[in-house]
């Protein structure tokens, strides 16, 4: 058969793309139930680690279940019943306008003593960046935090991920000394002086746009809660 | 099938033949992808800050190029020539989808930490390049040697280019601190320019000049 004629050319063509189209889409099909049970474990094992030392993979379900309390609120500070946190995707709820919004958030209970982990949502320099902080009985100071990226380059942005970045969110306080809502500043490069404000934490050098996606992430992400917090005060 | 019946006729070639294993070792040396045909700079531009990432992301090459090399050489007497191109890209992709899927469902921390360079293999020229330069034109067995042994001779490379970028860039490697306290006491600092994409410009250049002083046939070569 002459493999040059036009015939056989579109013939292959379909044929190929029919064979390609299938066999992927069954391959992502067969997989996706692991994706998403391998996903769900990862957003529950980040909420965790905003709170204690990242726990091992295999007993986060446990852990999990027996120490998070999932809530749904609205920016006004109203509690939504009937909506579950793993159903919600802070990317679109962004979206929304503010009336319609609604935000999970995570209830950690340890001898007594609460903890309150918001989930964050936010662009870096490349592509999404996301992440959990978590703040202390006061609602004031971060207790732990931890970020997450998609696209951001190694050794750069990717920064965002490592314990020396996410460390030193700890104590640091969302308030001014006037009692202003003014949440955390990230600063420009590696090295600053860090011991002249509560409200900043150090950069990374050659990350300056993902830090600054860190800083708006973090003041966006709070300030959907801050209604609910007052209103339980 | 009709090869399989002649085959006894001819005197049938080992596996890994002399031939073969130049195959394998050639695109290492005399012949990397990167050094000396130059393909493949961009990925080793990127994924280069760290070793972990370059050392995955070198497998992956390695996978990908060899099973693309075979199916292409398998395939390369049934391909029009005029979409031939396209349908190597198609293979590509499939492949780099396959490895991306399975990397989400059973690896997912490595899936993270590559993020979009996975992807980013279906550009990468190596692959491409050695479908149109040798699947083309050999038989699957040889290709699919060449495919592994071009995956590797650019997954060196990367490694090396990475473990001079971690140390130096960092002062670490695999993500653990090698270059010790006392050294940053003492005035160390690590070097900031290494974490820089130029940074691994400079190093393949240095790679590129040690390796044809040492062989001074390759000089014009490329």
């Amino acid at each position: 058969m002459d493999i040059n004629t036009n015939g056989y050319t579109f013939l292959y063509a379909t044929i190929m793309t029919l064979i390609v189209a299938v066999s992927l889409a069954a391959v992502a099909t067969g997989l996706k139930p692991m994706q998403l049970k391998q996903e769900e474990l990862q957003m529950k094992q980040s909420i965790l680690a905003s709170v204690m030392p990242k726990p091992d993979k295999a007993k986060v379900e446990d852990l999990y279940d027996q120490s998070i309390k999932e809530l749904i609120i609205s920016p006004s500070g109203k509690v939504i019943e009937g909506v579950l946190a793993k159903d919600i995707e802070l990317r679109k709820e962004y979206k929304k306008s503010e009336s319609d919004q609604q935000l999970p958030l995570y209830i950690y209970e340890k001898d007594g003593k609460k903890n309150y982990i918001i989930p964050l949502y936010g662009a870096g320099l490349w592509d999404a960046i996301s992440g959990y902080v978590a703040l202390d009985e006061s609602k004031k100071t971060v207790a732990g935090a931890v970020f997450d990226h998609v696209g951001e380059t190694p050794g750069l942005g990717a920064e965002i991920t490592k314990p020396w970045f996410q460390d030193q969110f700890k104590g640091r306080s969302l308030y001014d000394a006037s009692g202003k809502f003014v949440s955390i500043d990230v600063l420009k490069g590696k090295g600053n002086d860090l011991s002249k404000s509560n409200v900043i934490v150090d950069g990374m050098s050659g990350a300056t746009i993902t830090g600054d996606g860190v800083e708006d992430m973090i003041r966006k992400g709070v300030k959907s809660y801050l209604a609910y917090f007052g209103k339980k005060n | 099938m009709s090869e399989v019946a002649e085959a006894p006729a001819k005197v049938r070639e080992p596996l890994l033949s002399k031939k073969n294993r130049k195959l394998l070792s050639d695109p290492m040396d005399e012949n990397n992808p990167i050094t000396i045909q130059v393909l493949g700079i961009c990925s080793a531009l990127a994924v280069t800050t760290q070793l972990k990432p370059a050392f995955v992301l070198s497998v992956c090459v390695v996978f990908v190029c060899a099973f693309a090399n075979l199916t292409i050489s398998i395939l390369r007497k049934g391909i029009p020539p005029r979409i031939r191109m396209i349908v190597q890209l198609v293979v590509i992709a499939s492949l780099v989808i396959l490895v991306d899927q399975f990397l989400r469902a059973f690896a997912y921390e490595i899936s993270r930490e590559l993020s979009v360079f996975i992807g980013l293999i279906i550009t990468n020229c190596i692959v491409m390049g050695r479908l149109e330069a040798f699947a083309m034109a050999n038989k699957p067995w040889p290709a699919f040697l060449d495919g592994i042994g071009n995956g590797l001779g650019y997954g060196a490379i990367l490694i090396i280019v990475a473990a001079l970028r971690e140390l130096f860039g960092a002062g670490n490697l695999l993500g653990y601190p090698i270059i010790p306290q006392f050294m940053y006491d003492m005035g160390y600092m690590n070097n900031g320019v290494m974490v820089t994409p130029a940074a691994a410009m400079f190093v393949i250049g240095l790679i590129i000049w040690w390796q044809r002083s040492r062989k001074p046939e390759l000089v014009d070569i490329s």
